[in-house]
């Protein structure tokens, strides 16, 4: 480390005003800060602070989505064997083939996101901030695995400068930067964003895997045969066409977006964040009661018109991006309700709209996103409220005083 | 647009309706709370945090220190006031005679804990006057003051006066307005702290006499925060026990309590302390600048309480713990709230307390933000310092751990802050300087002391009892 420390101390004067780097300035407090923890002392106010800082709680979420990443590479691999016939593959063939699928959409989202953050960081001669390191992932996460490398570059770089830094960098987002990539994708192409084709990979991941699609193949997500099921009956098959339960969907081995499809590896991170108390309880639990209940709702009342509503209402969790937006997504502190009794309300309202969107809009099969970003923008007015009836508590003190 | 009328109505009424009911459900515990108030009421406090650091005093023993070299008056420790000198260099002061007053308001003194010469004024940027050093000389030349005098004045001219604060703004009262309480805090809950009935001692006498003065001053009442078990029976006072980790003691987080400060209203604090020294004025007609330190932290060879002098220099009440002065971080007061010194300055006049803690014991940690060490630590889960307890005393060294950064976790602050106030967005309102905003949502209640705890648990690391203090005094500005 010593080494290290003096190799640091000695390339630094370059990056200083005046150096030959000294545009780079950002880039090298970044590096130093992510290597050493700062020197730094306080200079006023309490003279003591707590060992935890933003990098940590970042990172931790990034832990966090770690089980999800790892489980989303094997059911990439384990998708593409069963669609070319070769089911028998080894699980770490599996894994490998999903590592090479997924690990250049990562480098995307990374080296895009993060290149923008530094020269913004830059610009405003200010601290690199952490907040990309979680959206960093959570993109190749909720991305679909086909979408074109330049698309998911557009999105992200829309993202990040429109959805963050125009609003002023990390923690002054109205809305969760990685879902708008997500709704940028689905906006703007939307042929490449549903269907067939969008998830699961069928061609070779940088050399690796590829075949002839075995007959009968059909590359549907579970939510996509439901929004297009007629009759009664509905008739969930996996890619093969054979039947699959509610457990295949618990477990995860169904096509969908990386990080969404298996709902044990999202429960380890729930746990994780519910743990290190990063994530709010409150709003997590109510997206889970909010959904439930409103797919009870929505079973109760079972219509062919509406074929979701057929679905019984813990399938209709375990299915699709439901329970990644609860745990990962709708608990963003940042674009979420920050007062206590706000968090039930916010995590409530998502839950009720994601089903609702479900179930009632076959337009979109999928109302995670769209539930999550609507509640972002009332966030800020749901915590209005709650903070109105403090202000209005103390008024009315100072009144009867009077 | 329709659509989102509608909206905006039903998450309106339904999170007016909840908040009516929680609303309705704390003021039904209060009214019972209050049914037992005759007696003496008790409040339990949840939020908080008592942070346990090394160097707690164990033996309860004092030792006197020697006459100080030199003593001084640091005009900063006098929130509000802007002084303007009555002694010049050279010139003799009495003990308890004023060195000066406020540009404002004449009648507000601070007087000379000694007698001596005045040796220096020394003055920083802007011809601010950073200390007043006073070389004692060790008579016994000291002010008495005519108890016959309206209170207030005594008060005024004794030096007593500036050891007051008001809310709102956390200032020396201004004179002539009669607050509407007086509210007097009897423990001090900060890490190490002292234990103010040792820092009393004798002088706990006092304290009736005290409460009959100020009972005097106020159109209200005086009322005295207790902790559990310490038994202070004051006629004319009300007593209220609290309960509770850190900010327990704070005067703030008692008052919010108790009988909240409305906006318009004004009020006195102080610590028991000071009660005490108002009551021997008014009973011998002196002043007594003597005063009781505890001298804490990891960095003390023999944590203690010292005896000695208001303003007295450091290196006559510290004498043989100043051994590792270049590691260390010499506070006055706690290591939350209060002041760094140098070796070479002197013991500022609000504080019973010193805390000597490492400046930074750990140069250049490694990727400290992934560290799994259990001794790094912190009071959240994301580090694994919580698995062996968080009630052990631990090491802690000035460094801020961390860059600052835009608020981003939720309720940190609120689960520091054991009041009925929304922390987060008053600081938020108070950084984006929205003046009607920080009033309603009850600036007039805090001083930045109350925040001293959110601020060391901060993931965010802002600076947040700077931001207080700024909005205080722009606040203060602007209603003046």
């Amino acid at each position: 480390m010593k080494a290290l420390r003096n190799f640091m101390n000695k390339i630094e004067p370059s990056f200083r005003p005046g150096g030959k780097l000294a545009k780079l300035e950002s880039v090298y407090d970044g590096m130093e800060t992510f290597l050493f923890t700062p020197n730094a002392t306080s200079r006023s106010g309490a003279h003591i602070h707590d060992g935890n800082d933003m990098k940590r709680t970042m990172i931790t979420v990034v832990v966090a989505l770690i089980p999800a990443l790892l489980f989303g590479m094997y059911n990439i691999g384990y998708q593409h064997y069963l669609a070319i016939g070769h089911s028998h593959e080894g699980w770490f063939t599996m894994w490998l083939y999903g590592l090479l699928a997924m690990l250049p959409v990562i480098v995307v989202s990374y080296v895009v996101g993060l290149g923008i953050e530094f020269i913004s960081a830059q610009i405003h001669h200010k601290e690199i901030q952490e907040g990309f390191l979680v959206t960093g992932i959570l993109i190749p996460l909720i991305v679909p695995i086909n979408t074109p490398l330049w698309m998911t570059a557009v999105a992200t770089a829309f993202a990040v400068i429109f959805a963050k830094e125009v609003f002023g960098g990390t923690g002054m987002n109205i809305f969760n930067v990685a879902l708008i990539t997500r709704a940028f994708l689905f906006f703007a192409y939307p042929s490449r964003m549903s269907g067939d084709e969008a998830f699961v990979k069928l061609d070779s991941a940088l050399g690796m895997g590829g075949g002839t699609v075995v007959d009968g193949f059909t590359g549907a997500t579970p939510l996509g045969q439901v929004a297009t099921n007629v009759g009664d009956q509905l008739h969930m098959t996996n890619i093969m066409g054979e039947p699959i339960s509610c457990l295949d969907a618990f477990i995860g081995f169904i096509p969908g977006s990386p990080g969404e499809t298996s709902m044990i590896a999202i429960l380890l991170g729930a746990a994780l964040l519910l743990l290190t108390g990063i994530a709010s309880w409150r709003i997590m639990c109510s997206v889970f009661v909010g959904g439930l209940g409103m797919a009870a709702l929505a079973h109760a009342l079972p219509s062919a018109t509406y074929p979701a509503s057929l679905l019984d209402p813990w399938t209709q969790l375990c299915l699709g991006g439901f329970a990644f937006g609860a745990v990962f997504m709708a608990t963003d502190p940042v674009t979420g309700a920050r007062t206590k009794i706000g968090q039930y309300i916010y995590g409530l309202l998502i839950g009720v709209f994601a089903i609702l969107i479900r179930v009632y809009n076959s337009g979109y099969p999928e109302g995670m996103m769209l539930a999550i970003l609507l509640m972002n923008a009332f966030a800020p007015l749901i915590d209005h409220c709650v903070v109105s009836s403090n202000i209005k508590r103390r008024a009315r003190r100072a009144a009867i005083k009077e | 647009m329709g659509e989102f009328c509608q909206w905006n109505d039903i998450l309106l009424t339904m999170s007016l309706g909840i908040n009516y009911f929680l609303y309705l459900c704390a003021h039904i515990i209060k009214l019972n709370i209050n049914q037992n108030n005759n007696i003496m009421a008790i409040v339990k406090l949840k939020k908080g945090f008592d942070i346990q650091l090394l160097g707690a005093i164990s033996n309860p023993g004092m030792s006197d220190a020697d006459r100080p070299k030199s003593v001084a008056v640091v005009p900063d420790d006098f929130q509000g006031i802007i002084p303007r000198m009555e002694k010049k260099e050279g010139e003799h002061v009495a003990c308890g005679e004023p060195l000066y007053h406020d540009k404002n308001h004449e009648a507000i003194k601070v007087v000379s804990p000694v007698s001596g010469t005045v040796k220096e004024v020394r003055r920083g940027e802007r011809r601010h006057i950073d200390a007043i050093v006073i070389a004692p000389d060790g008579g016994n030349d000291v002010i008495t003051h005519d108890l016959k005098h309206d209170a207030e004045q005594v008060l005024l001219e004794s030096g007593l006066w500036v050891m007051m604060r008001q809310r709102p703004y956390d200032v020396v009262p201004a004179p002539g307005v009669k607050p509407n309480n007086v509210f007097v805090t009897a423990f001090d809950s900060a890490p190490l702290a002292p234990d103010l009935a040792v820092v009393l001692g004798e002088k706990s006498k006092y304290i009736a006499k005290g409460v009959e003065v100020l009972a005097g001053l106020t159109a209200g009442k005086v009322y005295i925060g207790v902790r559990e078990g310490q038994n202070i029976e004051v006629p004319g006072a009300v007593v209220t026990t609290f309960v509770g980790p850190h900010p327990a003691g704070n005067v703030g987080v008692q008052i919010n309590n108790t009988v909240p400060v409305n906006k318009g209203e004004v009020v006195w604090t102080m610590d028991i302390v000071t009660l005490a020294r108002i009551g021997e004025l008014f009973t011998s007609g002196k002043v007594s600048h003597d005063t009781v330190v505890a001298v804490t932290g990891e960095m003390v060879q023999q944590p203690r309480y010292v005896k000695c002098v208001m303003g007295a220099d450091l290196e006559t009440v510290l004498k043989n713990e100043l051994t590792n002065v270049a590691h260390s971080r010499i506070i006055n007061g706690n290591v939350l709230t209060g002041v760094k010194v140098e070796a070479t300055q002197w013991l500022r006049a609000p504080y019973r307390h010193i805390t000597i803690i490492p400046e930074n014991n750990h140069p250049d940690e490694f990727m400290g933000w992934v560290s799994l060490c259990p001794s790094r630590f912190s009071i959240y889960r994301t580090f694994t310092t919580w698995l062996g307890g968080l009630k052990k005393p631990v090491s802690f060294d000035s460094r801020i751990k961390g860059g600052e950064r835009a608020i981003v976790r939720t309720g940190e602050y609120d689960a520091m802050l054991p009041m009925d106030i929304y922390g987060e967005f008053l600081i938020k309102a108070i950084i984006s300087g929205d003046i009607d905003k920080m009033e309603q949502l009850g600036i007039y209640e805090i001083a930045p002391e109350d925040f001293a705890l959110a601020e060391f648990a901060d993931t965010s690391k802002l600076e947040l009892q700077r931001i207080v203090r700024e909005g205080l005094d722009r606040l203060r500005a602007e209603m003046s």
